[in-house]
């Protein structure tokens, strides 16, 4: 179990007077998951808020060697390094432990990256993926994304009289990145932060790939106040939206069970993203989420041997 | 507040480098901050739960206890106070404040 006086005494890779918003998850999610690290890291990220608001010219937020190169290719990168590094070793002009982890939003790990990041788990590289999941291309200005929950408000899936916001479920890219077959997987969230570090030590210290996806939540995209990222957060987990499990070696686990399944409603009610669906003639796409939600749960409560 | 200065032209480095890993912290971003978190000493048990959860690695900690909070950086997000298990942090009006 993750200590926190202990952790606090490590050296910080991500300094503050970093751009993001005021209360965004994305750096409480880097913070805790660098936090884990006991050697030296190199991080790649892919563009999208956390690359943009922590690499404003002339500053950079990171005190870690950082990499960025594309929206698309995260992995690659984080591959080819690691490659190199491989290399190195071998041919001994190297012989520290050296981590190496890749950062992506949904935007970059779900929809534009997504064939960089399954090549690079196929080819079996000693690497980390963290997707910080905040369900919209946020830095552009709140689009949808493959991630982008169904009901959902956004820019592009705009709640009219004709449209309810978003039409489609978003897709489970926690069970895509567990079809590879790599060592560990898991889906963690930093309202349990012991639960996110635990998972982040386990990703930087298992041998080949680990990806972890962890709920990010976006208080200006999701429509609620800063103070409350954690409370969000913390709803995600009781309503079984974002369910806590991982995937060693095959083995699914549960992490975390709600002692009594929140409803969906609770969570849609605390962001102003859902609100029209809170009008009469929507009211059944709550219904119907609550529905896919139960169904889904069930189904992992089977891949984990809870059923 | 702090004397952080934004760089003009004359300061930034040559070819575009940036000459220093982690220099954002000479950014200051505690003015964008409206609400100040202020730490009442006497009930904080230094949980560090507050820690854990500051997006902006406001809050200061020297061996396992908290020192202070990094007012040129804290964004007054609020989600110190709204976590923190024993109340002791409040959220203030930056109005209240002459600094
Ligand atoms: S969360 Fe509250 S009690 Fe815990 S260290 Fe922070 S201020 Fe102190
Ligand atoms: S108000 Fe937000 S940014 Fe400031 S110290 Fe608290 S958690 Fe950190």
């Amino acid at each position: 179990m993750a200590n926190l006086k202990e952790l606090s005494k490590k050296e910080e890779i991500l300094s503050g007077g970093h751009r993001l918003c005021a209360g965004c998850g994305a750096s409480i999610v880097v913070r805790q998951v660098l936090s884990a690290l006991d050697d030296p890291v190199v991080v790649a990220n892919a563009t999208g808020c956390l690359e943009v608001a922590t690499t404003i010219y002339p500053y950079t937020s990171w005190k870690s060697s950082f990499i960025h190169n594309a929206f698309e290719n995260a992995a690659a990168t984080i591959s080819g390094t690691e490659a190199m590094f491989k290399s190195l070793k071998r041919q001994g002009k190297i012989d520290k432990e050296i981590k190496f982890i890749a950062f992506g939003g949904d935007g970059g790990t779900y929809d534009i990256g997504l064939q960089s990041l399954s090549g690079a788990l196929e080819r079996g590289h000693n690497f980390v993926y963290v997707c910080y999941d905040n369900e919209g291309y946020m830095n552009t200005g709140i689009q949808r994304s493959s991630a982008t929950p169904r009901g959902a408000w956004t820019t592009t899936t705009p709640a009219g009289k004709v449209i309810p916001g978003k039409a489609q479920y978003h897709k489970n890219l926690t069970e895509i990145v567990a079809a590879h077959n790599i060592p560990y997987v898991a889906q963690a969230n930093p309202w349990r932060w012991n639960d996110l570090i635990e998972k982040a030590r386990k990703a930087f210290y298992t041998d080949g790939p680990a990806f972890i996806n962890v709920l990010s939540p976006c208080p200006r995209g999701w429509r609620f106040d800063s103070k409350d990222t954690v409370k969000i957060s913390k709803l995600a987990v009781q309503t079984n939206f974002w369910p806590l499990y991982e995937v060693e070696n095959g083995v699914w686990k549960l992490n975390y069970r709600p002692k009594e399944r929140k409803p969906i409603k609770e969570w849609m009610e605390a962001q102003g993203r859902y609100r029209h669906l809170f009008r009469s003639e929507n009211e059944h796409i709550i219904k119907e989420i609550q529905e896919e939600i139960d169904k889904n749960w069930e189904k992992l409560l089977v891949k984990c041997g809870e059923k | 507040m702090s004397d952080i200065k934004k760089l003009g032209w004359k300061e930034i480095p040559e070819g575009g480098l940036i000459a220093k890993a982690g220099n954002s912290a000479t950014y200051e971003t505690g003015s964008w901050r409206s609400v100040r978190p202020v730490r009442d000493e006497e009930k904080c048990t230094n949980c560090l739960i507050c820690w854990v959860y500051c997006p902006d690695c406001s809050i200061l900690v020297s061996d396992g206890k908290i020192k202070g909070i990094d007012y040129s950086h804290c964004k007054g997000c609020g989600i110190c106070a709204t976590e923190c298990p024993v109340k002791a942090i409040k959220m203030i009006n930056e109005k209240e404040f002459t600094d």
